[in-house]
């Protein structure tokens, strides 16, 4: 078990049992809601009393992809939009561990969009937390998947034109069991979902708007941190179970928010256990531990 | 330690140099592949995916080369041997996870069985036009560790070293087969499990807290130990420039220190790396340098010109990468000129040039698509030594 006691976590600062506390201070901008979000995946853990020696967090490359470092677990900083294929290297070699992956909008549904489709088609048993901040931050605001219509950035100086991803509904199509969108004005919420996420067993995928005051907000005269969070509490609807088709963002219009997926079907094991059992009865050897380890 | 029984397919088989590359691979204890099909690698997988459910592992299709080749990286720190399998336009995919692989010492391997090319080329033919994209493919400086098997039997044999070095130097080793050795089906004879030596995963005995996982021993070793996901160590890997720790450190300090290391561990180890076939080098005139399918031809074209009274050696490349400089150097000592054919328009024969330091070497190319005629490799020869 996890060497970490949660009732002193309670008692003390609750974060800091989870963080790598030397390699602080971390590299995001005031405003930036990346912390925000490691908070609510903190509190998440320390509710559902995960074993942390279990978890692993894997990150892509990105503002968000720095996440896994800053945690004080098994964690993989792996390359630009291809931390959910090495999670399913990782998962299916070693089924006991959740794997967590952390990562940008642009990491996952850009460079990653391929693997995220298809490990939600496949329904790869990770939980898969999104942090969308509409942008590309660390290599300085160019136009995202994600980057609504009429916005502006680096690399689209004259203003966006191409309709962004609408991510939940890209997910739910591909076949993801759990699908829920907040932002970080809602870090109970987002808490919440992550603790359900890590009960689902299947593709999960927690999409949580964030703002980034420093290269999106400034290049589009949208304040800092704390109007986006003004933004979002009066933007935001709760609309659980919408159809996904339905909830695409815009840049100043509503936010849908909620739980719109939860649905159970057989993950991506479970279904190929059962088939090599129904196919090659006693002459099939599940994956144990390693001959190597 | 001895071959896991259950991988190994004792006996003897006519098998081709694909399958007997995964039957290598299950020897070797490899129990977790992902790939994508391309031609003439797929058989390689084709048979893994039969026959790993049956050995306790897993093969999983993804849907491209960039995923595979991640994919078994994860496999790997999840606690498996594992490997992917492409030829040309999938290795070029996968070039970016090689250097991930270098980085970050995840010890796996990679099977190319070479087509021709560029770009699409020739997906049902030979070539051996991929040899320096195994060395230099992925950015950044980093040292490698290349095979080539020129048979099945060697497609077994060597697919087992492969893994065993990478076990040992914690690196992604390129297992560089071409479509005719992929394709040739001839005698495999497997041993018993008990005549296998499998290197294990060096495993880290220290206690959590104590262990960083990018420390070297001590001991003069220049390979870390590892630990895997899942064990408490609670530990942090990244492709950023990293100290012992594990930790990102965008210094000149620390990039000197690790990229010097993960170069020095391998050039270190040259004299362990040197995997040849060497036949009467020793009072010849001309030495014939070749591997993989063309060490075959070639032999045509040596037994043509010693019938002709000249005195020819060879020098067969077991192991391409490393490059043996040492040897050549040596034997440049009393040759007076080098050979060598090759499926590229000249690629190793540059290595063979710079090793020979002054010594003639003359390269036998061949774009690829076939393999060269035994009479151009003689042909070669006598000019050579005119």
């Amino acid at each position: 078990m996890s060497e970490v006691d949660y009732d002193c976590a309670e008692s003390t600062n609750p974060v800091e049992p989870f963080l790598r506390s030397d390699r602080m201070p971390h590299i995001w901008c005031p405003g930036c809601g990346i912390g925000t979000t490691v908070n609510c995946f903190t509190r998440a853990l320390i509710d559902s009393k995960a074993d942390l020696d279990k978890l692993v967090v894997v990150s892509g490359i990105g503002c968000t992809g720095r996440v896994a470092g800053y945690l004080e677990m098994d964690s993989f900083h792996t390359t630009h939009g291809r931390a959910i294929p090495f999670a399913t290297g990782l998962k299916l070699a070693n089924p006991n561990l959740t794997v967590v992956v952390y990562a940008g909008d642009g990491d996952l549904s850009a460079i990653g969009g391929n693997h995220l489709i298809h490990a939600a088609r496949r329904n790869i048993d990770l939980k898969v937390i999104c942090v969308n901040n509409l942008i590309y931050g660390m290599t300085g605001g160019q136009t995202a998947p994600t980057t609504p219509a009429e916005s502006t950035t680096s690399t689209n100086p004259y203003g966006t034109f191409e309709p962004g991803f609408n991510l939940p509904h890209l997910v739910d199509a591909a076949g993801a069991v759990y699908v829920a969108r907040w932002t970080t004005f809602h870090v109970r919420q987002v808490a919440r979902s992550m603790q359900e996420a890590f009960k689902k067993k299947g593709f999960s995928f927690i999409e949580i708007i964030s703002p980034c005051p420093t290269l999106y907000q400034r290049r589009n005269k949208m304040g800092d941190g704390l109007d986006a969070m003004k933004y979002y509490k009066q933007a935001s609807k709760v609309r659980n179970g919408a159809p996904t088709g339905e909830v695409g963002l815009t840049k100043t219009g509503e936010i849908a928010v909620g739980k719109f997926v939860d649905r159970d079907r057989p993950d991506y094991r479970s279904l190929m256990v059962h088939q090599f059992h129904e196919s090659l009865g006693d002459e099939y050897v599940e994956m144990g531990e390693c001959a190597c380890s | 330690m001895k071959a896991d029984p259950a991988g190994v397919l004792t006996g003897v088989h006519f098998l081709d140099g694909d399958h007997a590359c995964c039957e290598g691979a299950l020897a070797a204890g490899a129990r977790f592949a992902a790939g994508y099909p391309i031609t003439p690698s797929t058989e390689v997988v084709e048979r893994f995916a039969a026959r790993v459910p049956k050995v306790g592992g897993t093969f999983i299709q993804m849907e491209d080369e960039l995923a595979s080749s991640i994919a078994i990286q994860g496999a790997v720190w999840g606690g498996a041997k594992a490997f992917t399998v492409t030829s040309g336009p999938g290795f070029s995919l996968m070039m970016e996870h090689i250097g991930y692989a270098i980085m970050t010492e995840t010890p796996c391997v990679f099977v190319d069985v070479q087509r021709g090319g560029p770009s699409t080329g020739l997906p049902t033919q030979p070539a051996q036009s991929d040899m320096m994209q195994a060395r230099w493919g992925s950015h950044g400086d980093y040292e490698i560790i290349a095979l080539c098997p020129n048979s099945p039997q060697e497609c077994f044999d060597l697919a087992i070293t492969a893994f065993n070095l990478s076990e040992k130097y914690r690196v992604p080793v390129m297992f560089m087969m071409d479509e005719c050795v992929g394709h040739m089906t001839e005698k495999v004879i497997i041993p018993s499990a008990d005549d296998i030596e499998v290197e294990p995963r060096h495993k880290t005995h220290k206690a959590p807290g104590t262990y960083k996982p990018y420390e070297c021993n001590g001991d003069g070793s220049l390979v870390p130990e590892m630990a895997h996901a899942g064990e408490g160590y609670k530990f942090h890997v990244t492709g950023l420039t990293h100290d012992e720790r594990g930790y990102p450190s965008m210094t000149v300090a620390t990039q000197q220190k690790l990229v010097g290391r993960l170069q020095d561990k391998i050039r270190k180890a040259a004299d362990d790396l040197v995997l040849v076939e060497e036949d009467s080098t020793a009072d010849a005139d001309v030495v014939v340098v070749s591997y993989g399918i063309t060490s075959r031809v070639a032999q045509r074209g040596i037994d043509a010109a010693r019938a002709k009274g000249l005195k020819v050696g060879k020098l067969r490349l077991k192991i391409v990468w490393p490059f043996p400089d040492q040897l050549i150097k040596r034997l440049a000592k009393r040759a007076k000129a080098f050979v060598v054919p090759e499926l590229n328009l000249g690629q190793i024969s540059r290595e063979v040039e710079r090793a020979a330091a002054g010594v003639k070497t003359v390269c036998v190319p061949h774009a690829g698509g076939g393999v060269h005629r035994p009479e151009d490799i003689l042909k070669a020869i006598q000019e050579a030594l005119r």
